[in-house]
């Protein structure tokens, strides 16, 4: 599959997700720069984490306008699929990929640490590898991660089963206690209503080795993979 | 003439730039005639003790420098490089931003990582990892003092991450003290490390006459005028309103900047020299690039970038503005630099070029404003020898009566206290602000040993170091010898539990005033324990930095010479961190059970006893507990390795609980005919706990007493609670309730 990763003035945590991508997961990764407007035909685009173009103003509000998104926003509309990571899940939510917003941590603090994610449900492109209700642990790192959208827009997550991660404790449970930074319904991570833009605060690129004390996010990247290349089908 | 050369120079003018008659004497004779205002702000601030070490350099000249690992020498450029094999270098070293930190915190602290991070970028290598050394007066309580010094805290852990987390350089580790001989005046020493293959070391000098000099990143603005505020009022033709004296740091320029700069480099034939500007901003750069490359530099500061109209040559020269480089190009590849950073949207310009005359030529415009023979300025500023003597209170300090110490009756309670005042507490408040995580390399997590980062070196391989930054100040104050010996030996140790073998070090003495001769003297001596150290460990310092004057109107601090040491680690196989792992491993008292409590946390905490001598050290017993651990590593008989240090025992086996994706209990027994306090909190030095299979302890054990390491069994791994018997006591503390206590401190008292 081939993989674009989108670079911004700013993105830092574009290298750790093409090693991801490229070293351990053996796909064919490059980078788009942001001024670039073609994605190379990429069948999967990844905006990573970092601060694009500093996050002023607001995080991603910048970003959102720059050449190269208006081409992930074609693409996102022709089906391709999308994966926004951090800085990426803001960059999506400011460009309109995505519902909702995200806003300063309840603490206002930045938070760095890793946290059991639940897995809402496995009928999605990105979580087809794993099954409802099971526990992952993936690091966050982020400033602003609480997730917030009107009432309705939550209702609608919930009934077209858009969410798909949410912070909880290790025995599954969602509670005020195992939200990190305030996000309605304990929110980590959803997709659109077609299914193919993902948007999510933890970042499943520093949880995919072993020697960085698990590999659960890999099975993110994994679940897309073997959607578009199914086991047992014959490189072309 | 412009007001830049014809203001008249009073003494009191030159009484203002601390620049001392005798020192404005010299500065004729180098000239041959009285400099005018901006020439005398340009001598102020190079042959201040920050650029010159004029009061530190023949006691720096103490340090071992030189090594078959060391590529570029401390000293040289703006951080030591050294080779660690495959054609791979590192660079790192450790900064203070001790005075703007205290009056602005947040941007004091930010600012000083921005700063140190140039430095190594500027070697032509990749930041990979930050650490830091923090001090601060106590933060419980309601005083007024304690809510400033949690204000401070607060302010600059939120603005080291402010810029770490943004430019993508992790925060890694650390340590943290608080006590009250830091009120007024926290310390802030940020480390900062990078790699780079050997054949990639830039270097600062300004060669080949007629070669472009280049000015890029961020405009030049009146911030950071700190020393000369009082000048730029006097100078500027309009009086507006005093400016801000700290900078303010921008961390997205700075990525943006080291990109460039990083890109740039793959174009060697376009770079002949390339320098930061970091404190002293163009002056330093230009002077200093020219000393190097033995030639001359003419800059015309009408061509600078900069952030605001009006400006006095004065400013330009001596504004502290962040995010800046000055680059020497090889003249024809001009447009190689202004594509690169045009490409990253960063201001550049062209600002001049490099002669053959030794001067330091600047104009404005047409008018020269400045002409200063470049070495003189930036190589021969004034020595001095000051006077050291003995302290009169050495004795007072040194003094301990070991009848004070008095056995507490409540055990569970006296570890909780100890364990959760805020010096030994969990620093998780703390390193979660960090992103510790970016640039997928961080193996060991912050609260371990030491921190263990990965590095890919292309073709699937990985090379792994260990880097940890230690100071006891509390035993430097009362024997600076031998406290500065016992931070070395204390960052070895870390380096070894890890499974690593170390490498170099980089040093950040932070002291009172050195026209005091007591102060003097703790310098002295305590430059003479760490140059002992280095020596004795084979780590050659790499670079550093000089804090003086660190007062408040108390006294001065408690002499703290931060080390941070890096170490390489052959395997990953062989990287050990601190917390218990499995239930069922045997858990193993390395050394003795130790006795030394003068000075302990638990004599100053529990007891109120804040004087006495610090443990003593013996060099090869220290030195073979490092071999044998590492070869137990080797072996890989070792599941966990965590040094005794601050708290003793009992602190170590509540840290080691914590760590991994669920804490883990113990079980510890204790010979009821040692005194139980002596032999949990004792601080003697040389001693860790290990764990190992539970099978194999015996076999370790003797193969420990082969390094002539004397170890016994003291426990098992495994249970919700940490149990500690000895004879008829019995004390236990379940896991939550360490960690409430422990693990929650410091963030009960911030929130």
């Amino acid at each position: 599959m081939r993989w674009a990763v989108i670079q911004f003035p700013g993105s830092n945590c574009d290298q750790d997700c093409y090693h991801v991508l490229k070293h351990v997961l053996g796909q064919d990764a490059y980078y788009v720069w942001h001024k670039n407007d073609s994605l190379e035909g990429a069948d999967a685009v990844i905006v990573p984490g970092g601060f694009s173009y500093g996050d002023y103003l607001r995080c991603g509000a910048i970003a959102r306008w720059s050449p190269v998104m208006q081409s992930v926003k074609a693409h996102a509309a022709d089906g391709g699929i999308v994966i926004g990571i951090c800085n990426g899940f803001q960059v999506l939510c400011e460009a309109g990929l995505l519902p909702g917003a995200l806003i300063r941590n309840r603490s206002l603090h930045f938070r760095c640490e890793s946290r059991p994610l639940r897995v809402e449900h496995p009928h999605s492109l990105f979580t087809k590898k794993l099954l409802t209700g099971q526990i992952l642990d993936i690091p966050i790192a982020h400033g602003e991660g609480n997730y917030f959208a009107d009432p309705e827009t939550l209702k609608s997550l919930q009934i077209n089963r858009q969410i798909l991660f949410t912070y909880s404790d290790r025995a599954g449970r969602a509670t005020p206690e195992t939200n990190p930074n305030g996000s309605a319904l304990n929110i980590a991570g959803i997709m659109n209503k077609e299914g193919n833009v993902l948007g999510m605060m933890p970042h499943p690129e520093r949880a995919s080795e072993s020697i960085l004390g698990g590999s659960d996010g890999k099975a993110i990247f994994e679940s897309v993979i073997e959607a578009k290349e199914p086991k047992g089908a014959v490189a072309a | 003439m412009s007001a830049a050369t014809s203001k008249k120079i009073t003494p009191e003018l030159i009484a203002q730039h601390g620049i001392t008659p005798e020192e404005y004497e010299r500065i004729k004779e180098i000239l041959g005639r009285e400099p005018n205002i901006t020439e005398l702000g340009i001598f102020s601030v190079m042959w201040s003790e920050h650029c010159s070490y004029k009061n530190s350099r023949p006691e720096l000249k103490k340090f071992p420098v030189t090594g078959p690992n060391v590529l570029v020498k401390a000293g040289e450029e703006n951080a030591g490089v050294i080779d660690i094999g495959d054609g791979w270098a590192i660079a790192f070293k450790m900064e203070s931003h001790n005075h703007p930190s205290a009056v602005e915190p947040f941007q004091g602290a930010a600012t000083g990582v921005g700063g140190i991070l140039r430095d190594i970028f500027t070697m032509g290598a990749r930041p990979i990892f930050s650490l830091n050394s923090l001090r601060f007066g106590d933060i419980r309580g309601d005083s007024e003092q304690a809510k400033t010094n949690r204000r401070l805290l607060g302010g600059v852990v939120a603005g080291i991450a402010h810029y770490g987390n943004c430019i993508g350089v992790p925060t890694v580790g650390g340590e943290i003290y608080f006590d009250n001989s830091y009120n007024g005046n926290p310390l802030v020493n940020v480390f900062s490390l990078g790699i780079l293959r050997h054949e990639d070391i830039r270097r600062g000098a300004a060669t080949g006459t007629g070669n472009p000099v280049f000015y890029v990143g961020n405009r030049t603005g009146r911030d950071g005028l700190a020393g000369a505020a009082f000048a730029s009022r006097d100078l500027t033709e309009d009086s507006k309103a005093d400016r801000p004296a700290v900078q303010v740091g921008d961390p997205f320029i700075e990525k943006l900047l080291l990109e460039a700069c990083l890109e740039l480099y793959k174009h060697p034939e376009a770079v002949v020299g390339i320098q930061d500007m970091g404190a002293a901003g163009l002056t330093c750069s230009t002077c200093e690039t020219a000393s190097r490359g033995n030639s001359g530099i003419e800059i015309d500061l009408k061509k600078v970038p900069q952030r605001e109209p009006g400006m006095t040559p004065y400013e330009t020269m001596l504004s502290e503005s962040q995010e800046r480089m000055l680059i020497i190009v090889h003249k024809g590849h001009e447009q190689t630099v202004l594509d690169i950073f045009r490409k990253w949207d960063l201001p550049v310009a062209e600002i001049g070029f490099v002669t053959d005359d030794t001067l330091m030529r600047v104009k404005n415009g047409n008018e020269v404003v400045v002409e200063i023979p470049a070495r003189k300025l930036a190589d021969e500023a004034p020595i001095y020898h000051r006077e050291a003597r003995e302290p009169a209170d050495l004795l007072e300090r040194r003094q301990f009566d070991f009848s004070k110490i008095t056995e507490p009756d409540d055990y569970a309670a006296t570890v909780l206290e100890l364990a959760s005042s805020p010096s030994l507490a969990s620093k998780r408040w703390v390193y979660r602000q960090y992103d510790h995580m970016v640039r997928v390399g961080t193996v060991v997590n912050p609260g371990s040993d030491a921190a263990v980062i990965r590095f890919d070196t292309g073709d699937g391989k990985w090379k792994y170091l260990a880097a940890s930054v230690d100071c006891n100040a509390k035993y430097v104050a009362a024997d600076p010898y031998r406290g500065s010996l016992i931070a070395v030996a204390e960052c070895a140790r870390n380096i070894a539990m890890s499974g690593g073998v170390p490498l170099a070090l980089t040093d950040n003495l932070n002291f009172g005033n050195p026209h005091d001769p007591e102060i003097f003297w703790e310098l002295q001596q305590s430059v003479n324990g760490l140059a002992d150290g280095c020596r004795f460990f084979n780590t050659p310092v790499t670079g550093g930095n000089v804090s003086l004057y660190n007062q408040n109107p108390a006294g001065a601090i408690d002499p703290t010479p931060t080390v941070g040491m890096v170490g390489l680690i052959a395997e990953e196989k062989h990287i050990t961190s601190s917390h218990f792992k499995k239930p069922g491993d045997a858990i193993l008292l390395v050394g003795d059970w130790g006795w030394e409590i003068a000075l302990s946390a638990y004599a100053r905490e529990i007891h109120g006893v804040l004087t006495g001598e610090p443990p003593q050290l013996d060099l090869s017993r220290e030195k073979r507990l490092h071999d044998a651990v590492r070869s137990l590593i080797r072996l890989g008989e070792v599941h966990s390795a965590h040094d005794l240090s601050e708290g003793g025992l009992a602190v170590a086996l509540v840290e080691s609980c914590f760590g991994g994706k669920v804490p883990v209990g113990a079980s510890i027994d204790i010979p009821a005919d040692l005194r139980l306090d002596v032999a949990l909190f004792n601080e003697s030095q040389s001693r860790a706990i290990l764990t190992t299979r539970g099978e194999n302890a015996t076999a370790v054990i003797e193969l420990l007493a082969r390094f002539n390491v004397p170890a016994l069994r003291i426990g098992t791994v495994g249970g919700n609670e940490l149990a500690i018997t000895s004879g008829s006591k019995k004390i236990s503390w379940s896991l939550d309730q360490l960690d409430k206590a422990w693990g929650l401190a410091i963030e009960t008292l911030m929130e």
